[in-house]
């Protein structure tokens, strides 16, 4: 059997708190194959973050992964020791975070960021490890790079720093890159400038593309696929553009039919009422039952699992709208 | 411009910040001479237009353009350095804050940020009392309560939670609040800078709904600051387009959506995710902004633009209205090469 670049399987992430412990992330699984994109898409408090920080292993206490399994290219992530865990971050996996300042160090030039990050990686000499940081700055485009690598972050601007975390990202030349609201505080014309970019790299450098955002036009932009997320579970998965035209969970209708602009002019925007619980009231069934329009009894206690409709390729969490 | 027929008027507008610091910051020795430099952030310079009654205008553009700045120029919360505000018709920049007292209950506020802008230490009931109280020292308390009662419901926040505090509410709940504290004095214009910014999609919507909803039972006037450009398309009459602090383009949603001018707003424009288009045409702007600071010379997009000339790097293009109605401040267009 020919692998997948990234297999997730049934991943389960728990807060430990005082009062008990507190289930973040409920039992989710996708796979990813190279060159391949996938947006994971939700409102605030899904759980997109949090999944994004378990694939690399990076959720700090009290959270922890309680179960399930995450496997990069064969080799099951699980079972490695931290340092074996930390290669993998260096070299295979690399993350990128909406705000860049959580990537760059303010009192470092870009060059000295750079070159430290392959020297961690890889044994070159200085003269290589700045041609291969020049080189990475052009690829994502950034103008004059040769004099750019001797500023600080702070002379650069909010859209061009991130393009700098980028080229810090791409220096060990992962296999996968998860980007964790890349655009979110970027103004548009800069935002695409970013996502267009990130999906020429994944093309030409053969890369997997997890993008966490919570607007959905950003990711049917950028992705072939989408994994919809609600209080911690996927609720629906499969191609973006099917989905986008024809959302077949409700929780996904009501999202798409809320976001201004797909519908006409000055009318009343689709609502979904009320709004997602939080982790310790996560009703019993059907985390989306109280807010659902077609629920039935059956919602309220048990449920859904994510099963497959229109043959392979879609799958939704939901009693009514899956049959 | 058009005076007395808007609700709202402002004339050649301009608002700059000295961030010059104390005198020994401003001081610099060079040449054997000591120097003094202030530094000035030009955030809105010379903007004119007038608000209709009953309608939403827009005001779009990128952080730091001046949308937050400008608004909050138009209350009388900044004072401008230049330039002039008329509410139906009276001129009002120039007013005792006392003078001022009775147009400030007919213009109201609501921000991005509701925790913010709400005191913490004050219950739901007595946010919204408050306002009511100031502007109507004649009121009894019964009616007081009566119209709580009535704005909460209108609002979508049941009244039997008056007595909670705003940390007991979650985002969406608490822009509910700030909206029915700015309802609750009757205001005829609400200026809103970012409403919806910082909610999920799911309650933008029911936020944005509710405003709608708000501005057909009163009639109300609303300047709606926001950059993100889909809920400008859903939600305006028109669309003001600012980039560095001047207005470059003011048209009808329609007509900017359909056949924009300006070169900075086709960029603008081109740029907006839109759901489902997978091939997107963005047009790419070369260069960045420059800051409010040192302003370029000419027109205030000039180094970013595809259509420069040498007239565009010396002289600043004028506000002029096509035959739509529409108004740009661009050579190009005028020349006819757009
Ligand atoms: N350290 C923590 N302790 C307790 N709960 C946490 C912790 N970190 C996250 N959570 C909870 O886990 C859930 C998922 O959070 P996560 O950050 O993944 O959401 P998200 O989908 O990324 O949201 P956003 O769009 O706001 O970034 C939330 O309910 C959050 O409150
Ligand atoms: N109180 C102030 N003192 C000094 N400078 C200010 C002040 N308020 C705003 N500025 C500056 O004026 C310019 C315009 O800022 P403003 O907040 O109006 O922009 P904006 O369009 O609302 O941006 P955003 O979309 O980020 O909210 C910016 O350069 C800003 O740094
Ligand atoms: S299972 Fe029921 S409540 Fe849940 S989404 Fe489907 S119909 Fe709605
Ligand atoms: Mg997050
Ligand atoms: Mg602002």
């Amino acid at each position: 059997m020919v692998g997948h670049l990234l297999e997730v399987k049934d991943l389960e992430v728990k807060f430990a708190l005082r009062f008990g412990d507190l289930t973040a992330i409920d039992g989710i699984s996708f796979i990813l194959d190279k060159k391949e994109k996938l947006g994971l898409v939700g409102e605030s408090g899904a759980g997109k973050s949090v999944t994004g920080f378990s694939i690399i292993n990076l959720i700090s206490k009290p959270g922890y992964i309680s179960g399930g399994s995450v496997t990069l290219d064969g080799v099951k992530l699980n079972d490695l020791t931290d340092s074996e865990m930390r290669e993998i971050r260096g070299n295979k996996i690399s993350m990128i975070f909406q705000d860049p300042m959580m990537t760059l160090n303010p009192v470092l030039t870009i060059a000295t960021q750079m070159t430290e990050t392959v020297h961690a990686h890889r044994n070159v000499s200085k003269n290589d490890a700045m041609d291969i940081a020049l080189d990475k700055l052009k690829k994502v485009y950034i103008p004059s790079p040769e004099k750019r690598l001797f500023q600080y972050p702070h002379e650069c601007s909010g859209g061009m720093r991130q393009r700098i975390v980028v080229a810090i990202a791409l220096l060990t030349n992962p296999a996968l890159i998860i980007a964790d609201e890349p655009t979110t505080a970027l103004d548009v014309t800069i935002q695409a400038g970013i996502t267009d970019l990130l999906s020429e790299l994944c093309e030409t450098d053969d890369m997997g593309l997890i993008l966490i955002t919570h607007d959905l036009a950003v990711v049917s932009q950028v992705t072939e696929k989408i994994a919809v997320m609600y209080a911690g579970k996927i609720i629906e998965t499969g191609l973006t553009e099917d989905i986008i035209k024809n959302p077949r969970h409700p929780y996904t209708q009501g999202l798409i039919g809320s976001i201004p602009g797909t519908q006409e002019m000055g009318k009343r925007l689709t609502q979904i009422k009320g709004m997602m619980p939080t982790l310790t009231d996560i009703p019993k069934g059907c985390a989306f039952h109280p807010r659902c329009d077609i629920g039935e009894q059956i919602c309220r206690e048990t449920t859904p699992l994510l099963e497959s409709v229109d043959g392979e390729k879609r799958l939704i969490a939901c009693h009514i709208a899956g049959v | 411009m058009e005076k007395n027929n808007g609700l709202l008027t402002i004339k050649n507008l301009t608002k700059h910040f000295d961030i010059s610091g104390g005198l020994l910051d401003q001081l610099s020795f060079s040449n054997g001479k000591i120097s003094r430099k202030r530094t000035v952030v030009k955030a809105v310079n010379d903007v004119s237009f007038s608000i209709q009654p009953g309608e939403t205008l827009s005001v779009v553009g990128e952080s730091g353009c001046g949308k937050s700045t400008l608004a909050r120029t138009v209350l009388g919360l900044y004072p401008p350095n230049s330039g002039e505000i008329y509410y139906r018709g009276d001129r009002i920049d120039t007013l005792s804050s006392k003078e001022m007292l009775p147009y400030r209950a007919k213009m109201q506020m609501i921000f991005q940020d509701p925790y913010a802008s709400l005191n913490p230490r004050m219950t739901v009931a007595r946010t919204l009392e408050e306002p009511v109280v100031f502007h109507n020292k004649s009121i009894s308390n019964d009616e007081v309560q009566k119209k709580v009662e009535d704005v909460m419901e209108q609002v979508g926040v049941d009244p039997k939670w008056v007595d909670r505090y705003p940390h007991e509410f979650s985002g969406g709940q608490r822009q509910r609040i700030s909206i029915a504290r700015a309802l609750m004095v009757d205001p005829e214009f609400v200026v809103a800078d970012e409403p919806v910014s910082a909610l999920d999609v799911s309650i933008q919507a029911q936020i944005l709904n509710l405003m709608m909803d708000a501005q057909e039972k009163r009639g109300l006037t609303y300047l709606f600051i926001t950059h993100d450009l889909s809920v400008v398309k859903h939600i305006s009459t028109r669309v003001a387009v600012m980039y560095l602090g001047t207005l470059c383009e003011l048209a009808t949603v329609r007509e900017l959506f359909d056949s924009r001018r300006h070169p900075y707003t086709k960029a603008l424009l081109s740029a907006i995710p839109i759901l489902g288009e997978r091939k997107p045409k963005h047009i790419k702007l070369k260069g960045e902004v420059p800051t409010p600071i040192n302003l370029p010379p000419g027109c205030i997009f000039h180094g970013r633009c595809e259509y420069v000339n040498d007239r565009c790097k010396e002289e600043k293009p004028k506000i002029r209205v096509l035959d739509s109605g529409a108004q740009v401040a661009c050579h190009a267009v005028e020349e006819g090469r757009i």
